[in-house]
């Protein structure tokens, strides 16, 4: 389950720069601290301290529970690449050079690029080497995604519906949640110089919020996507695995991976054998800043009492020398 | 002549003076051509050419443009590498004014002046690699990302440009002759000292805090909770270390611009950094064993890149700090000075290390991604001989190198 003891971040984020937290921060100071003790710390502190006061169950959130989730099927994918096509229609995105039914593509292992939010990659079957298995790869949609906490700007958001959500209004082009993104799934169109922006899958996000599903679960012809709530997902997962214990292998690739995603997978091969990332840790990437950013707020108090002593202390031994000095002085004169 | 017009022209010629330092503009001219400067010139018709470029058609043009690899030498060089470089300010003013470290005097304006002039230079590489330059200040009034590390680091490189901006503003005041705005800005010295010091304590530390939310992409060898602790000490002997480097140039190619209580005590003052440098790097080669230990990955250390990690910690790291011990119980300033460089380029190795060579690698054909082209590294010479130039224009002026008579020292 999301088992994830984040806190909403849909909530702040939604609420980008005005937020409210102040009753919150009453009842539960220390609940607010992982996103909002910066601001406090800075001029825009008083800024970012409100934010909705629904948000009181902070700590032991698991994420909101009617949260739309992906569940790809891996072992029913044939590789026919109608979730591409139906992706870049749907999202009007320029056309690619090679058509969609060109199966060169498969030579190379692509990624989601600055022209198309979602690739198949074609994979040997390691059970069966005259076998391909095939991966549907794009956005995974943290729960506490690493993209939204690595934005300085607040250009991503974490909608209660389950998408995350870019806005390039406010991208200013860092590419931090490039960096951050465990899944490599943020893209940059790095080829134009006015308006380059973040390129990733919204998951329909248009669609879902008015009840349709997204383009490429819609598309595909073996039913290998399925669209659903992401509890309901893990649910028939778990069936599916229990149903046909030798047709997958028992692990739902998503559902604990960085606190959990939206994105769920189930595949008949080893996940690492399909490029996925097996060496992320279980809890949400925000909790590795965490940390460090507690102690910001340390430092900004401790430091110019722990250093303004060492200059007082400074300013005491010259003082207490001059004085020496002066008094030496005095008797040196009177002894003349 | 109008009394008006007449106050005009007076400034205008002493403007003119300040800027050309006495000399007509032939004169000046003439100085400029120098074996030096028609390299720098030769460097900047290939690299300005290509940041036009850049802001043209795209970042595509000068980097990589990949998906994988977001940030490559502008930000590993020119961001992550400069700034640990330029703790010069923090540490140097520190020591002074904090903690008295009096005999120190003839090097505080220089290592407050190389701390600005690389933060300031740190920011246009950002602005050369950011996608939108132009919302440069949007992290400060547009919307607020306070989960973010960068955020931080936005902020407080921000503020401390200026705080040091005011620390250096006594030369330019000096130099400008405003008595009166001087004695203002000597004022907030100890003021702005320790806001320094909690603004580098955190950013420098923030820059390690940023990999924190890479765990899958930072090779483990160098991906520790201890990183924050990693940048923040080494960005101290990176400090001095780099004291000496700077102070080495320009008592060499600047040496006119110097008083004899820069250059007569500098040798006696270099050994005192060397020393204070050699500490700082035995304790930072101590947190990164500790670190290996934490993690408990001494069975990385006999892998490739294991042993890459060994030629930074122990050729990188303990060697020079070696060389200091040695050339300051022998009172050898050479050996401190080479020493000095070793460990900047120590420095840089580590951060490069983090930001572009380990990064990925456990990507398929890592190594074959981390090679620049030829584009971003003329952009990266091309930043820092401008870099060069602009430090050499503010020493040939103002009086760093030099007491201004008829000022008492602060």
């Amino acid at each position: 389950m999301a088992r994830t003891p984040g806190k909403p971040v849909v909530d702040e984020k939604s609420a980008t720069a005005s937020g409210g937290e102040d009753d919150l921060k009453e009842a539960t100071p220390r609940k607010i601290t992982r996103r909002c003790f910066l601001g406090t710390m800075t001029a825009v502190g008083a800024s970012t301290l409100i934010s909705p006061s629904h948000l009181n169950a902070a700590e032991g959130f698991e994420g909101w529970p009617n949260r739309f989730g992906m569940l790809t099927d891996l072992t029913a994918c044939v590789g026919c690449r109608s979730c591409e096509k139906a992706c870049n229609e749907a999202n009007k995105l320029p056309r690619p050079s090679a058509p969609f039914d060109d199966a060169s593509v498969f030579n190379d292992k692509r990624r989601p690029d600055a022209k198309a939010y979602t690739v198949v990659n074609r994979y040997a079957d390691p059970k069966d080497k005259n076998k391909f298995v095939y991966r549907k790869m794009q956005c995974n949609h943290c729960n506490e995604p690493a993209c939204a906490t690595a934005c300085p700007i607040h250009a991503y958001n974490k909608t209660p519906e389950g998408p995350v959500v870019y806005n390039e209004n406010l991208c200013f082009g860092c590419r931090y949640c490039m960096t951050a993104c465990p899944f490599y799934v943020p893209a940059y169109d790095y080829d134009s110089a006015l308006e380059p922006k973040i390129v990733k899958c919204t998951m329909c996000y248009g669609r879902v919020k008015t009840g349709g599903i997204p383009a490429c679960a819609e598309a595909c012809p073996m039913g290998a996507i399925t669209f659903g709530k992401r509890n309901d997902l893990l649910k028939l997962a778990r069936e599916k695995i229990s149903k046909s214990p030798d047709r997958y292998i028992d692990h739902i690739y998503g559902e604990q991976e960085v606190g959990g995603t939206s994105w769920l997978y189930i595949s008949g091969v080893p996940f690492e054998h399909l490029g996925f990332p097996t060496n992320l840790p279980k809890r949400p990437l925000l909790e590795e800043t965490k940390g460090f950013l507690s102690a910001v707020p340390l430092v900004f108090t401790v430091w110019p009492a722990l250093f303004g002593m060492c200059y007082a202390a400074l300013r005491h031994r010259d003082e207490a020398a001059k004085e020496k000095a002066e008094t030496e002085k005095k008797e040196e004169v009177k002894h003349e | 002549m109008s009394d008006g017009a007449t106050r005009t022209e007076n400034f205008r010629s002493w403007f003119m003076d300040k800027l050309l330092m006495g000399m007509t503009w032939p004169e000046y001219i003439r100085t400029l051509i120098t074996p030096f400067n028609i390299v720098a010139a030769l460097i900047l018709s290939v690299g300005l050419p290509l940041i036009a470029m850049r802001f043209m058609f795209g970042l595509a043009t000068i980097t990589h443009a990949s998906n994988d690899y977001p940030w490559g030498l502008l930000l590993g060089w020119g961001l992550f590498g400069g700034v640990p470089l330029s703790a010069t300010g923090f540490v140097m003013a520190t020591a002074y004014y904090i903690f008295g470290f009096k005999k120190y005097h003839p090097l505080v304006r220089l290592a407050v002046l190389t701390g600005l002039l690389g933060y300031f230079f740190a920011v246009i590489y950002l602005l050369t690699d950011l996608g939108r330059p132009w919302r440069i200040y949007y992290p400060m009034t547009i919307a607020f990302g306070t989960a973010s590390v960068l955020f931080l680091v936005a902020w407080h490189v921000a503020t401390y440009l200026t705080v040091q901006l005011i620390e250096f503003s006594p030369a330019i005041l000096e130099w400008i002759r405003s008595r009166r705005v001087r004695k203002w800005a000597l004022r907030i010295t100890i003021g702005m000292t320790i806001g320094g010091i909690i603004l580098s304590t955190l950013h420098q530390s923030a820059l390690g805090a940023m990999f924190l939310l890479a765990p899958g992409k930072v090779h483990p060898l160098w991906y520790s909770s201890y990183i924050p602790i990693f940048y923040l000490s080494s960005s101290v002997y990176a400090a001095l270390a780099m004291v000496i480097v700077v102070s080495t140039l320009v008592a060499r190619f600047l040496r006119n611009r110097a008083d004899e209580n820069f250059l007569g005590n500098l040798d006696r003052l270099t050994l005192g950094l060397g020393k204070g440098a050699g500490i700082g790097i035995y304790v930072y080669f101590a947190l990164k064993v500790l670190g290996v230990a934490h993690d408990d990955h001494w069975a990385l250390l006999n892998t490739p890149y294991g042993y890459w990690f060994l030629v930074e910690i122990l050729f990188f790291v303990l060697l020079p700090g070696l060389i200091f011990t040695c050339g300051v119980k022998k009172q050898r300033v050479g050996a401190v000075r080479f020493a000095a460089f070793f460990a900047v380029i120590g420095i840089i190795v580590n951060r490069l290390n983090i930001t572009i060579i380990t990064f990925n690698w456990n990507l398929p054909g890592h190594l074959h991604h981390i090679i620049p082209p030829w584009q971003e590294v003329a952009v990266v010479m091309s930043i820092a001989t401008i870099h060069i130039l602009l430090f050499r224009w503010i020493l040939n002026r103002m009086p760093v190198l030099r007491e201004e008579p008829g000022y008492e020292a602060h």
